[in-house]
């Protein structure tokens, strides 16, 4: 049963891991995107609505363009809302919180608008879009790990696009450390008139990592619908998992490495409440507040503990404007 | 010796909106040289330095750089031409360590690699006499060593031509000294170095040439040998004025407050203030130095009743009744009300003596608003006193119904000094009340000092420039770290002394 519960926890925190280290590179360009949840709905129903195309137009699906089409078209969906964002804060230097929420409410709205056109394509009974043939192409995953016993279940059993989370999680880490281009843009995040004094480009910074930051918050939304969800795309399914991220951000302190840890034990406080005999449903509830519990109470100790490094890129939030006096 | 022009502007115009900063600026700086461009506050140096360093782009004239012309549009502009700039504001990441802040924004072909790029930065190090710790983290330096980190930085980039805004502003004077050795080191090194600077002292003891900026227009330039203090504060403000403060002995001084043992821990448990001791008497100016952060602010608070204390008393005597009364549990409004005021001038003036987007009028009422009987404001008085510190300190405003916020500092100033006078205090506090003023508005601030001082009020003054608290103070208490290191006489104190004391318990900034 622990090894099920790990995996269980491991299969729920990949999503949010995803948005967490889409989210941190946002914020290190001094972008506090809120709009996280609306970008990781806009990536799920971005991926299902290629993938409803590309099923719906073949007899066999060829397993490489059922991952690639929908991987696309989520690609293409995200990156549009990080785009969004950066046009709104970066060059028309409109409110990021404001921008942020404008962004959840549209990603989602828009998702339920196509989710919902893409059901009553199908006119079935059931209130949902399965993709079942996609979703097991995404799944595929070690053919080796059943053979490794415990071993194999706990660290082989994931399909492909989990690891790429934790790859993409440990190379942004490294990219913050130990390069120059890492440097430039938490220099951007943390005191952009500098970064400008220094001859950096602090417009492109700021696009490029909202972006980039989106496209990799919009592969948790993908991974939502194609593995976790086996496929199956219903209409406000995906939960809170994007405010989710946003509290990850702060549990990690702003280090995509340590999301990976936070993310698996985040996903392990979300189902919990399965794995406790006895529950009633309101002591079900307050289990499912355990991740926000906990990240209050980081906050608390970051705040207690007032190490200038794990506070938030300085200029969080605030947008730059070179001759602003 | 024909010396060859490192940097030649030629007519430039910037304004911002309706407000023309730089008007037909021309300034030339030839190579090996140390040009210091003198003006007052507002006369648009800082504008014209930035144009050089590409933060803003000038509306019309030209830049020559080596006798070509150059466009400069954006610091990298700036870089490319080695032209390097040491703002007043820092311009370095916190959380960076001095490595990481040198190397922001560099562009060249070999990878990140902080071992070489600091064997590189300490060989500049050692070839102009810089000490630092290269893995220190900006947030732990003082500000000495913020600039030095600024200065490596422009450096390390091979820059030619140097621009340092106010760099003396915050350091002590054996600071001061070092940062000039330094400075003179790279003129004999061949690099054009432009200082802007508002102290004519140090404009006679380091510069080869001044340039004179008055109202965003050009003034002219001066080699630094032809000319004394007096003529370039004509050609600064335009008329002559007398650079005297007149020192009066204090008359029939009687104890006004007395400071027991006060000491203070803050709210991040650093002690602030630490076992200070010292009285004020009537009809003296009490200046009190110190680098800023070492416990000025927290001194003044915790007698105006708006700083807890930890232990110690604050005696007043008070000359109405002849009683002495403990300060130390009175709330702000009680203390007020005995007399004591304090017209506090924080970093943001803004911030603690008056509300910007409230006017003129408004913000007298926040002293008065107790006042009268009735439930509804009393408006006359208010107005009737705000138009006579118009008139008296000569507030360059549209009315006396203007926000605040839309007065320049010197104004805001004059309001806020001319409020707390208005009151007739027995105890006047004014910490820094001339920073950021020029020099007309500064001696009109400290004949307004004098004048209290000479009515009998106990005067608490807290500056930076030490030439005026020399000039001014009767006595100097010097504080390092929140604590006294030092009371002197003014008559026969120097400058250097007080430096010393200053740094005595190990500098401030915390």
């Amino acid at each position: 049963m622990i090894v099920a519960f790990i995996q269980r926890a491991i299969v729920q925190g990949i999503p949010l891991l995803f948005g967490s280290t889409g989210e941190i590179i946002t914020e290190k360009s001094g972008n506090l995107n809120l709009g996280t949840a609306g970008v990781m709905y806009m990536g799920g129903i971005s991926g299902v609505i290629g993938a409803f195309l590309y099923e719906n137009s073949v007899e066999t699906v060829n397993p490489v363009l059922a991952v690639l089409i929908p991987l696309l078209a989520s690609v293409i969906g995200s990156s549009f809302m990080g785009l969004i964002y950066a046009l709104l804060t970066v060059t028309l230097r409109a409110n990021q919180n404001v921008t942020g929420l404008a962004l959840t409410t549209f990603g989602v709205g828009f998702g339920n608008f196509f989710g919902g056109s893409l059901i009553k394509l199908l006119d079935t009974d059931v209130p949902s879009i399965a993709l079942s043939a996609t979703s097991k192409c995404f799944k595929a995953g070690f053919p080796f790990a059943d053979k490794l016993g415990v071993v194999g279940d706990v660290f082989f059993s994931y399909s492909f696009l989990a690891y790429i989370a934790i790859a993409i999680a440990l190379v942004t880490s490294f990219y913050f450390k130990k390069t120059k281009s890492g440097l430039h843009l938490r220099a951007v995040g943390e005191n952009p008139a500098t970064a400008d004094a220094a001859g950096i480009n602090v417009s492109a910074y700021k696009y490029g990592a909202t972006i980039i930051g989106s496209i990799i918050a919009g592969l948790g939304g993908l991974y939502y619908v194609m593995d976790y969800a086996d496929g199956v795309w219903s209409n406000d399914g995906f939960g809170d998992r994007g405010w989710l991220a946003i509290a990850l951000v702060i549990f990690a302190v702003w280090r995509p490495n340590f999301g990976i840890i936070g993310s698996f034990l985040f996903g392990g406080l979300l189902i919990i409440h399965n794995y406790i005999p006895n529950l009633t449903l309101s002591a079900q509830e307050l289990f499912k507040m355990a991740p926000y519990v906990v990240t209050i109470i980081v906050l608390v100790v970051i705040s207690m503990r007032r190490k200038r490094e794990n506070l938030p890129p300085a200029s969080l939030g605030l947008s730059y404007f070179r001759e602003e006096r | 010796m024909s010396k060859q022009a490192a940097i030649e502007l030629k007519n430039i115009t910037k304004s911002f909106g309706k407000v023309v900063a730089n008007k037909d600026v021309c300034l030339t700086v030839y190579k090996g040289e140390i040009l210091s461009v003198l003006g007052e506050n507002g006369s648009g140096k800082t504008t014209l330095m930035n144009m050089i360093s590409g933060i803003y782009y000038p509306d019309s004239g030209h830049i020559y750089i080596d006798g070509k012309e150059a466009v400069i549009k954006s610091p990298k502009d700036a870089f490319d031409y080695k032209i390097g700039m040491i703002h007043q504001h820092f311009k370095l990441v916190d959380v960076f360590s001095a490595v990481e802040n040198i190397l922001i924004g560099l562009k060249d072909d070999n990878r990140y690699n902080i071992k070489a790029s600091s064997e590189k930065v300490k060989k500049i190090c050692e070839q102009y006499g810089f000490e630092l710790d290269l893995s220190k983290k900006i947030y732990e330096m003082s500000v000495s060593e913020k600039q030095t980190v600024e200065i490596i930085k422009v450096l390390y980039r091979g820059a030619d031509i140097l621009i340092l805004d106010e760099p003396t502003a915050v350091l002590t004077p054996q600071e001061t000294e070092k940062l000039f050795a330094v400075l003179r080191r790279m003129r004999d090194d061949g690099k054009a170095i432009i200082i802007i600077t508002h102290k004519l002292n140090e404009v006679m003891a380091l510069s080869d040439k001044v340039a004179v900026l008055r109202k965003g227009e050009y003034v002219g330039t001066v080699n630094t040998s032809e000319t004394d203090e007096n003529k370039l504060t004509e050609m600064m403000v335009g008329e002559k004025i007398s650079l005297n403060i007149t020192r009066t002995e204090p008359k029939d001084p009687v104890k006004r407050l007395e400071i027991k043992n006060i000491s203070c821990i803050n709210r991040e448990g650093v002690t602030v203030l630490k076992d200070i001791s010292f009285e004020v008497k009537s009809g003296e100016i009490y200046g009190i130095a110190g680098i800023a952060g070492s416990g000025q602010r927290e001194l003044l608070e915790s007698i105006a009743g708006l700083q807890k204390l930890n232990s110690g008393e604050i005696l007043y005597h008070n000359p109405q009744t002849n009683k002495t009364e403990n300060l130390r549990d009175k709330t702000p409004v009680q203390i007020r009300d005995l007399g004591v005021r304090l017209s506090f001038v924080p970093e943001d003036r803004l911030g603690m003596g008056l509300v910007g987007n409230m006017d003129i009028v408004d913000n007298i009422m926040l002293r008065s608003y107790k006042k009268g009987k009735s439930v509804f404001l009393e408006r006359k008085q208010p107005k009737d006193l705000a138009n006579k510190i118009i008139e008296d300190l000569g507030v360059v405003t549209p009315g006396a119904n203007t926000p605040i916020r839309r007065l320049s500092g010197g104004n805001v100033q004059k309001v806020l000094v001319g409020r707390e006078i208005a009151s007739s205090p027995t105890v006047l506090m004014a910490a820094y009340p001339v920073r950021g003023l020029d020099i007309n508005s500064s001696y009109l601030i400290y004949n307004l000092l004098n004048e209290q001082k000479e009515k009998g009020v106990a005067v608490i003054f807290v500056g930076e420039d030490l030439d005026v608290l020399l000039e001014l103070c009767d006595r100097i208490m010097v504080i390092s770290s929140g604590e006294i290191s030092g009371v002197l006489d003014a008559r026969t104190a120097t400058k250097e002394e007080i430096g010393l004391l200053m740094t005595k318990h190990g500098g401030g900034d915390k």
